[in-house]
């Protein structure tokens, strides 16, 4: 908080493809160490793209991807390894493993990454799903809970290790208003308390500007702003002045042109 | 006419650079996949539950075929050797069969129709859902995770139900050769019993393990890469796409397989 350190991670104008559709033109972005950057755009835009780059499970076209100053790209998998050992990942689509129950999927990192006792896995994951508000789902399969619940457990399951940097894309959608701002409070809370580097991919601006202390924009393949929430709030950048007015418009009922 | 021509090459190439790239990428699968095996830490628990799905679970299918097959072999050879008189031979003639070809060939092909598809799309399914891409950010390797404990339970079941079927087909043999054709009993057994010898059962072997790796390597490495397979994509049907074609692939591996290995040993 005190010293400002390099950033955690730097994309470097990253450029991406997927056969002919350009996602990605020469998007660069930091993310601040301790800080969380919330990254904003229409759907469709890149943000998951982005998020990929910087979990090294897409390589870019051209541009880099720097984590603590190293080429991601020219990591030997151990390195790799070494990195995603302190990570912790929310996928869109939740990504649970499907042919195992709610609490072994939540307990997999701990039993493949630790070496805990089972009745001690057992009390951390009893904790992280209470902490998500899920209670008596710990036998069921992950067909066999709705959306919302399935993203609870995503969460309960990428914070499982206390990582030290958090991806989350999309962590409230699916979910209704009052649990998405219970989770956000949680985010808040934790991330002070425990000082994690988090990037969080939301559609809920404005309401997510709360906890950020970075808001980048992802438009035309490019980040098109990074900035603390009030700064972004009034920057002049055309694409946030259009984002900014079609979210604002939102609680105006206004008409809200979309990005 | 030269277009045409021209295009034929073209289609030639095409046809020949994806082959080439999908048995690379084969290739270095297995190649990690074995590293993968091989490097401590082992995990009883997941092996096991592998034995159980592609072993166990296979046992009464094969048991089944190794049946009719062996009565078909009974019939069969009965109406061959007879020809020539030489009735007594059928015993010895079943045992080879069983144990040198069909016994591992049908074993295999059962067993990649009944385990290899449910694998190549219990993995395609789980790299189309990003569960691949979240084992690899918990930093937990899917080749150890998910297709070493396959590999070696493959390696471990598909011998031990060759040799059920073989057994159950020598029993089937029996039941159309004795009991139905009337052939003598002793010379039934005896007839196998100095025929088969050592080196039979070595071919079985040797042809079982290579069988079990071809599977896993294909049905496995098939949907592992649903996302880069000209037969994949994204999605279901990418999965069930991708599913049928490793179940022929795998198929005519086998078959392929079986008669380079029956050439080399021989
Ligand atoms: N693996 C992929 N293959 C092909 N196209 C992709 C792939 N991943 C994403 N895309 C495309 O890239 C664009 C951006 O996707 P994404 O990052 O998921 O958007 P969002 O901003 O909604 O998260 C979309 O048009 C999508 O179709
Ligand atoms: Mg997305």
């Amino acid at each position: 908080m005190t010293e400002q350190r390099d950033p955690i991670i730097r994309l470097v104008e990253i450029e991406k493809s997927f056969g002919t559709q350009k996602v990605l033109r020469k998007a660069s972005l930091d993310i601040r160490t301790g800080k969380a950057t919330v990254i904003v755009g229409g759907s469709g835009q890149g943000k998951s793209v982005l998020l990929k780059h910087m979990l090294g499970l897409l390589k870019p076209d051209n541009g880099q991807v720097l984590i603590h100053g190293k080429d991601i790209s020219r990591m030997k998998k151990n390195e790799l390894m070494e990195v995603r050992r302190d990570i912790g990942v929310l996928f869109q689509s939740s990504a649970l493993f499907d042919s195992i129950t709610v609490y072994e999927n939540v307990a997999l990192p701990l039993r493949e990454r630790t070496k805990l006792k089972e009745a001690e896995i057992g009390r951390i994951v009893k904790e992280k799903l209470a902490l998500m508000d899920l209670h008596g789902v710990e036998e069921k399969y992950p067909a066999q809970l709705s959306g919302g619940m399935r993203k609870r457990v995503g969460l309960a399951r990428a914070l499982v290790l206390d990582p030290k940097i958090v991806f989350l894309d999309e962590p409230t959608t699916g979910l209704d208003v009052k649990r998405s701002e219970e989770i956000y409070k949680l985010f808040h809370h934790t991330q002070r308390k425990l000082g994690y580097t988090s990037v969080i991919v939301s559609h809920d601006a404005p309401k997510i500007f709360k906890l950020a202390d970075y808001v980048a924009l992802v438009a035309d393949g490019k980040i098109q702003e990074c900035l603390p929430p009030e700064d972004f709030q009034t920057s002049e950048n055309p694409y946030v002045k259009a984002f900014i007015q079609a979210t604002m418009g939102e609680i105006y009922r206004g008409e809200g042109e979309s990005l | 006419m030269v277009v045409n021509c021209l295009r034929g090459f073209e289609f030639l190439g095409d046809w020949a650079l994806y082959y080439f790239n999908l048995t690379g990428r084969m290739g270095l699968f297995m190649l990690r996949a074995v590293i993968a095996t091989i490097v401590p830490p082992y995990k009883w628990e997941p092996l096991v539950n592998q034995i159980h799905f592609i072993g166990a679970k296979s046992l009464f299918v094969i048991i089944f075929t190794g049946a009719f097959t062996g009565m078909v072999l009974g019939l069969q050879g009965y109406y061959s050797l007879s020809q020539f008189g030489s009735e007594s031979a059928l015993g010895s003639a079943i045992g080879l069969s069983l144990v040198r070809e069909l016994g591992p060939v049908l074993t295999a092909l059962m067993v990649t129709g009944r385990a290899g598809s449910a694998i190549c799309a219990e993995i395609g399914i789980m790299r189309n859902t990003e569960q691949i891409d979240a084992l690899e950010c918990m930093a937990i390797d899917p080749f150890k995770f998910l297709i070493a404990p396959k590999l070696v339970a493959a390696i471990i079941s598909l011998p031990i139900l060759a040799a059920f079927f073989n057994v159950v087909g020598i029993l089937g043999g029996y039941l159309i050769a004795v009991p139905v054709l009337g052939v003598n009993e002793g010379a039934y057994f005896q007839g196998m019993y100095q025929s088969v010898i050592w080196d039979d059962l070595y071919m079985g072997l040797v042809k079982s393990l290579a069988f079990a790796i071809i599977i896993i390597g294909i049905c496995a490495s098939k949907g592992f890469y649903v996302h880069l397979d000209r037969a994949g994509g994204f999605g279901a049907e990418g999965v069930s796409r991708v599913t049928t074609s490793a179940v022929v692939f795998s198929s005519v591996a086998i078959l392929v397989g079986d008669y380079l290995i029956t050439a080399i040993l021989l």
